[in-house]
């Protein structure tokens, strides 16, 4: 079983001694960790993930997280979490895991009509 | 997503205006609405001068921190390096331009052709002996430990002198002390961010964090001392006198290299601000000639 990282944002990559590994990265950079980034847009609205980052600790990735994904005004809100620390499923398991609500119309609230003055759904 | 249209609109509007000169920001005039009328009482002569010498604190320190780009440790620093710079760039252009609308412009307009602005005659067309910046800021950044250090140092100076400017009897001034105030609150926490955690890293980090203070702190000697303008415009309620930020930033720098685990170098006695007299040293020629060279060899340039 490989472990899973979600490196650069693309979702669960997985890791291991099966799969091939690009060349280390160079000294100080293996020992930072690396982050997921997600920024809150604007009140009302959720977190969204927007990216990744190195940085020596939490604190100093909040702050790189406003550096590199708040400087155009994106952001109300900041979000960091070791990627080490996130839990994802894998891509081996992607058939039972999501093809069987494939077929689930009547989960999807489309049956409703929504009021034209309820932003955000 | 509304934050790229936001973006994209900026970049239409930056193209809209046709042979935009090279060097220059681009954008809207940088005082465009605001009532630059110099209030009863007020020396616009000393007025300039006084933003000039806020201007290129700014200038000056923007350049030494560009300076790291493509050499700083990690790309995450490097753009947030490049993010303190732009802010004081920022700031730079705005102090230069309300110098310019004073009338304080020196040599630098007969120097720039007629389609350059104000602010950008005076960044790109003076001398280094028409410069004001102090010595904090013109010298040379040493490694990055050193370079932390004086951005902790110049932001503590920088953020007491904007917080108390924010009462100025220059509406100018005071708006431009406003808006800076947030930015620079900013690069001091950033900057005592990294003097902690070197300070108190390892062995090496924190000896070079220590020879770092060692370098800088000797430049604080020119930090407080007023000259004569700012003299005159602190009695007329427009400037702030740097006497009186000695209390806060001693008590701010002394406390970040407590927690840091560094040794307070000896408090320097205050000396002549020569820089703010266009006195400097070499370094800030070169500075300048990286700062100047190409604006200077094509003057006419435009994008």
């Amino acid at each position: 079983m490989s472990e899973l990282t979600s490196e650069g944002g693309h979702g669960a990559v997985p890791t291991g001694p099966e799969v091939p590994v690009e060349p280390k990265p160079a000294l100080s950079r293996r020992d930072w960790p690396l982050y997921e980034v997600f920024v809150r847009g604007k009140r009302g609205l959720n977190h969204v993930h927007v990216g990744s980052l190195h940085a020596p600790d939490d604190e100093m990735a909040v702050h790189a997280a406003r550096d590199l994904y708040t400087r155009r005004n994106e952001g109300v809100s900041i979000w960091v979490v070791r990627a080490a620390d996130i839990t994802a499923s894998s891509p081996d398991e992607k058939d039972p895991m999501f093809a069987p609500s494939g077929d689930k119309v009547y989960r999807h609230p489309t049956f409703y009509e929504i009021p034209e003055n309820v932003p955000h759904m | 997503m509304a934050h790229e249209e936001t973006v994209y609109e900026a970049l239409d509007h930056a193209h809209g205006g046709e042979g935009q000169w090279a060097f220059g920001t681009g954008f809207d005039e940088p005082l465009a609405g605001v009532d630059t009328t110099v209030p009863d009482g007020i020396d616009p002569v000393d007025l300039g001068a006084y933003c000039l010498m806020l201007g290129d604190d700014a200038l000056v320190l923007a350049q030494r921190l560009t300076q790291w780009i493509t050499a700083a440790p990690e790309l995450e620093e490097e753009v947030a390096i490049a993010n303190v710079a732009l802010d004081l760039l920022g700031q730079a252009r705005l102090l230069l331009a309300r110098a310019g609308s004073v009338g304080v412009l020196g040599r630098s307009r007969q120097l720039a052709t007629e389609s350059i602005p104000d602010e950008d005659a005076l960044a790109y067309f003076r001398d280094a002996d028409e410069f004001r910046n102090s010595s904090l800021v013109e010298a040379p950044n040493g490694d990055f430990a050193q370079t932390m250090v004086r951005l902790l140092v110049a932001s503590t100076v920088r953020l007491a002198v904007f917080a108390r400017l924010r009462e100025s009897r220059d509406p100018v001034l005071a708006a431009i002390a406003a808006k800076g105030v947030n930015e620079l609150a900013y690069h001091r926490d950033h900057a005592a961010r990294w003097v902690l955690r070197l300070g108190d890293g390892t062995e090496e980090s924190h000896r070079r964090a220590q020879d770092g203070a060692d370098a800088v702190w000797p430049l604080l000697a020119h930090v407080f001392a007023a000259t004569d303008v700012e003299d005159r415009l602190t009695t007329a309620g427009v400037a702030v006198d740097p006497a009186a930020t000695r209390e806060e930033v001693t008590a701010v720098l002394t406390e970040v290299l407590e927690r840091a685990t560094l040794r307070v170098p000896p408090w320097p006695a205050d000396a002549p601000p020569h820089g703010r007299e266009g006195r400097h040293g070499p370094e800030l020629t070169e500075l300048l000639a990286g700062l100047q060279g190409l604006a200077r060899q094509h003057p006419a340039a435009t994008w």
